[in-house]
């Protein structure tokens, strides 16, 4: 019944001889949260950037194997990057927002994108900062600098930014990773309320947090897809013996 | 024991260094103002100069000044911009962008008369441009060009990477992540730059000695086409600078008042570069607040 939104086929990446990912078959489901975990170097961040074309910045890469959006071949020659990562947003390990103001920040995309109405630029921060469960915080503040705030209270506006641009999918690398316990916490519950509307594809190094918040996980090592399982499933009977080792603490 | 007193010698000894520093730096501005400011008055800073009597000012000399400052940056800012955006956004490293920097590094560091002489053989005589402003605006450039590069190259490359990876993955292009997000976040370093390089051209001599030339001829100030040959913006006009003119009192003035009008105008050409330094501080930090919306209440 589930729509698969995200295909992705035999994918390689080569780091001019490196071969940093061997082969990944993995399929998204609409309104789900999936988990990539691994440990480092694994290739799961790697893989995450692919599915936005990030990684068509870097030097010296070379990518085959088929990666479709809604059926559409993302490294088809034809496709707008931009629009793609207009349908494919992304929140990033740091806090990134831009050293403007709050209110600048979340409407960042949009105003870009021409849209001039103010009545619809304010709607898009209220729901948006509403949508990533910051509002309360900043709504007294939404002309300081987006700087002013904390880094979880940064990184939810950073995501604001992301959700007003309505992507269909929210790509987040390590998001918490650079946040305390508390804003960590805080991003995990509004996740799991966003998937309504949104379908979420997370890298985390924090295995509790994949399996709290995630429907599915996916276990990468040494570039390889080892596992990909319902969350419950995978945390309490893996299927291989290297996703057991890793989620009991053995490695990485 | 011994380290902590090789400590304390060392910090006597720099503290020593930075004192002479500033003392002699502190002394000199003090000097020149000292000797100066009683000739600065308002009639000097308006009246044209005088060749053989008494009683002459720096009126035209003050205005070439602006006049060729404007023009020149008019030339080198969208210049600089484009080329620092190019090397710091759009170059890949290759042996042709290597060129361009090492270029960029040998054109700073010319000597700024080896750069008049190279503006007196293209502009002046091959271009036929005679001694004129457009002349000494165009070595100006020449002169500014390299500096101004780096500078906006530097500002760019000093803003983090990550930010042009949340400008492209909310679907911003490449051009709209570098003009919209990087250079206003680089713009205050950026203008801090210009000033501090608009204040460098102000108090430039050596380059425009053979090129915007020695002698300031009556202006009309009441009439500004820049057509008409004794218009103040008549681009084409031959046009002594309050530096070149410092110079050339000292060397061959014949004036009576040779030394006070030298003094006054080494005074007036010093608050010039100290107001353009402090400005470009103040203006620097002023835009980083505006843009970041720091100090400013939350509506």
């Amino acid at each position: 019944m589930a729509e698969k939104i995200i295909t992705s086929q035999d994918v390689h990446l080569y780091y001019g001889e490196h071969e940093a990912l061997k082969g990944i078959d993995l399929d998204f489901t609409a309104h789900e949260i999936t988990a990539l975990i691994g440990p480092s170097g694994s290739g799961k961040s790697t893989y995450l950037r692919l599915l936005n074309r990030m990684n068509d910045l870097l030097p010296n890469i070379r990518i085959t194997g088929d990666i479709r959006l809604h059926g559409q071949d993302i490294y088809a020659p034809e496709t707008d990057v931009v629009q793609l990562r207009k349908e494919v947003g992304m929140v990033f390990q740091q806090p990134n927002p831009f050293p403007f103001s709050i209110y600048e920040n979340v409407i960042y995309g949009l105003r870009l994108a021409g849209e001039k109405n103010k009545t619809v630029l304010d709607e898009a921060v209220e729901s948006s900062l509403q949508a990533a469960a910051v509002w309360e915080e900043t709504k007294d503040v939404l002309h300081q600098s987006a700087l002013s705030l904390s880094g979880g209270q940064q990184q939810r506006v950073c995501i604001a930014r992301v959700l007003a641009v309505k992507p269909a999918v929210i790509l987040l690398d390590e998001p918490t990773s650079a946040l305390d316990p508390i804003s960590s916490s805080k991003i995990e519950q509004m996740l799991v309320n966003l998937k309504n509307d949104y379908t979420i594809i997370m890298v985390t190094h924090n295995m509790q947090q994949a399996a709290r918040s995630s429907d599915r996980t996916a276990f990468f090592l040494d570039g390889q897809l080892i596992e990909f399982n319902a969350t419950a499933k995978f945390f309490t009977a893996p299927a291989h013996k290297e996703s057991e080792d890793y989620i009991s603490g053995r490695f990485g | 024991m011994k380290v902590k007193r090789q400590d304390k010698v060392a910090t006597v000894i720099l503290y020593l260094i930075a004192g002479t520093i500033i003392l002699v730096l502190a002394s000199l501005l003090a000097f020149i103002l000292i000797q100066g400011l009683p000739h600065v008055t308002w009639h000097f800073l308006t009246t044209p100069a005088r060749s053989f009597e008494a009683g002459g000012g720096i009126g035209i000399q003050l205005f070439n000044s602006f006049y060729l400052l404007v023009l020149a940056m008019v030339i080198s800012v969208p210049l600089s911009l484009g080329a620092g955006i190019y090397l710091s956004e759009y170059a890949k490293k290759n042996w042709l962008t290597s060129l361009i920097r090492t270029a960029i590094e040998i054109l700073s560091s010319l000597p700024s008369v080896v750069v008049g002489l190279f503006g007196f053989l293209i502009f002046v005589i091959q271009f036929k441009f005679g001694f004129s402003i457009l002349s000494g605006a165009l070595v100006l450039t020449v002169f500014n060009l390299p500096l101004l590069t780096r500078n906006v190259e530097e500002s760019l490359a000093s803003i983090s990477s990550m930010q042009r990876e949340a400008g492209l993955a909310l679907g911003l292009s490449r051009w709209e992540t570098v003009t919209r997000i990087i250079v206003p976040e680089a713009l205050p370093g950026i203008t801090t730059g210009m000033i501090l390089g608009a204040g460098r051209v102000f108090g430039e001599a050596a380059a425009l000695i053979y090129t915007a030339g020695q002698s300031a001829p009556a202006l009309d100030f009441t009439n500004w086409n820049p057509f008409y040959i004794a218009s103040p913006l008549n681009p084409l006009r031959p046009a002594e600078t309050l530096a070149v003119h410092i110079w050339k009192i000292n060397s061959e003035g014949i004036m009576p008042d040779a030394v006070a009008v030298s003094a006054g105008a080494s005074a007036v050409l010093i608050i010039a570069v100290l107001v353009f330094n402090l400005s470009a501080r103040w203006f620097g930090q002023h835009l980083y607040q505006k843009m970041t919306g720091s100090g400013k209440k939350g509506a």
